[in-house]
């Protein structure tokens, strides 16, 4: 355990050195969520106010607080392991992570990690500046505030694992581009993006609870508005710790023979 | 003429190039159908809980998504893929090639690279646009066409001069492509109408990245609801825009140190 936590401050530390100088694109790669979140916000908004105020049990703005939550929740637990494993396998770039005494994931958890870390500077300034401009209805119980902090870690750690698990289809097919589109699809739906979960039909509810999207961002958002009930909250973290289970689970079962398919198209 | 003619070979090499890969049209085609299909979705979501968006029926918001699509398809296969090209040649000093050459250097770079399978888009755009017209009932007549054809060569042009003086900021910035990540970021936003969102994104929209431009305004012309100042306003600022390119392009040009720098 101790190596491992020498390994990861290491690897914090020159990550954090090395995206440093890289921060204008850095900045630049973040404008695209402000941007989706002010469209979906005035979307409903606009919906809002065209039926007087109020949409299903929204007000705008609860809409806005919705929103302003979901993108930072949408910022902490976001990974770019999907598009960056067609790049890894078809330019070669995978084998030199593979030749290293250390399991691939603790680079990209650490990268991950300090990306974030790093560009809290610019979003924090921005959920300050949309607070001012399109004042959210933001009223939560304090025991929520206080659940929310295991939420949102187990909502980071299961989609980290179920995104890197799927990222590795890429050692089979090579081309995942269309994939992974699929999958943004649907996370765009079942994970409250484009409206949240309440306003979806029925139908399309049923399925969200189903599948892996609505953990990771709808459920700890819908906890910091304070709309869960603690039965609610517990059962939304069962969920949570089955999807990190099972992705765990597959990720040990493929890995090894993933990495035999493996042949650097690129080199 | 002559340039007509040199967009036809380009668009010739283009096809021939990504014949050789065939499995990308169908990746193309899946990745088009999934995007229309999530726009689509995502109109019912919202007209299931309303009866207009801005002031739009949702006829006319299929309208507007077909004005998008093809705009982006036009982007995605011209417009896009040369402005990346050149901004690649000016960091790998390969303009050289294109500037020796005896045609105007603008024209060969603004055409220098197509993606023919974007077409999809275009093609998707406009069976939106008949479906929505048809749905809408509209009578098109010959005054109604033109409107929507001068302010779809407006939005076209807008967003043509745009990519040139981004791209041309390469002399000096060597590496300006994450800068059209911003246009992407916003371009996306336009898949509504811009009326629904704050007065200063509506501002930023139409001025700073000419979204509104490229497609509200055509839409508009579309479902019939351009005013005539709108129609004068695109053409001015598509006027004004090319030359404004062009002199920016000129400038920049005289920066250019060639293959060795």
């Amino acid at each position: 355990m101790r190596g491992l936590a020498d390994i990861y401050s290491t690897l914090f530390r020159t990550d954090l050195a090395v995206q440093f100088q890289y921060r204008a694109a850095m900045v630049i790669w973040l404008i695209g969520r402000i941007v989706d979140t002010l469209v979906f916000l005035s979307v409903w908004t606009a919906v809002a106010r065209s039926q007087g105020g109020q949409v299903g049990d929204f007000t705008s703005g609860d809409f806005a607080a919705y929103y302003i939550i979901m993108m930072m929740m949408g910022h902490l637990t976001f990974t770019w392991f999907m598009f960056e494993f067609e790049y890894r396998v078809r330019s070669g770039a995978f084998s030199p992570l593979l030749l290293q005494p250390l399991h691939p994931i603790h680079r990209d958890i650490a990268t991950n990690i300090s990306y974030k870390f790093l560009t809290l500077a610019v979003m924090l300034p921005t959920v300050g500046l949309m607070i001012w401009i399109f004042d959210p209805v933001f009223d939560p119980p304090a025991w929520a505030i206080w659940a929310a902090i295991p939420v949102v870690l187990l909502a980071f750690l299961m989609r980290f694992f179920v995104e890197w698990a799927l990222a590795l289809v890429a050692l089979w097919t090579t081309r995942t581009a269309a994939a992974n589109q699929l999958y943004f699809a649907a996370s765009l739906f079942f994970s409250g993006q484009m409206a949240p979960l309440s306003l979806l039909p029925e139908w399309l509810q049923t399925l969200a609870a189903l599948l892996p999207f609505r953990w990771m961002l709808a459920f700890p958002t819908e906890l910091l508005l304070g709309r869960l009930t603690p039965t609610e909250v517990l059962w939304g973290a069962a969920a949570q710790v089955m999807w990190l289970g099972l992705s765990w689970g597959i990720l040990g079962a493929v890995w090894s023979r993933g990495i035999r398919r493996y042949s650097a198209v690129g080199s | 003429m002559n340039y007509l003619r040199l967009l036809w070979i380009f668009l010739r090499i283009g096809a021939m190039n990504e014949l050789a890969y065939q499995a990308n049209f169908w990746v193309q085609l899946l990745q088009s159908l999934l995007n229309l299909g999530v726009a689509l979705a995502g109109l019912a979501v919202i007209f299931s809980h309303t009866e207009e968006l801005g002031g739009w029926q949702p006829a006319e918001l299929v309208a507007l998504l077909g004005v998008f699509f093809l705009m982006s398809g036009l982007i995605g296969a011209l417009i896009q893929p040369s402005m990346q090209r050149f901004m690649e040649d000016i960091r790998l000093g390969t303009l050289d090639f294109t500037l020796t050459k005896p045609e105007d250097a603008q024209v060969l770079v603004s055409i220098g690279e197509v993606r023919i399978w974007k077409f999809l888009d275009v093609v998707q755009g406009m069976a939106l646009i008949a479906v929505a017209l048809v749905e809408i009932g509209m009578r098109t007549g010959l005054a109604h066409a033109a409107g929507f054809a001068l302010t779809l060569a407006a939005g076209a042009a807008i967003v043509y001069s745009f990519w040139l003086v981004l791209a041309t900021t390469a002399f000096w910035f060597i590496r300006a492509e994450n800068i059209l990540v911003i246009f992407q970021a916003v371009y996306s936003a336009g898949k509504y109408p811009v009326a629904i969102y704050p007065r200063w994104l509506k501002l930023a929209m139409t001025f700073l990245v000419p979204v509104a431009f490229a497609v509200t305004v055509p839409s508009e012309a579309l479902v019939g609801r351009l005013s005539p100042a709108v129609l004068g306003g695109a053409l001015a600022m598509a006027g004004g825009m090319l030359v404004g390119a062009r002199a920016f392009w000129l400038w920049g040009v005289r920066h250019y140190s060639g293959a060795s720098a």
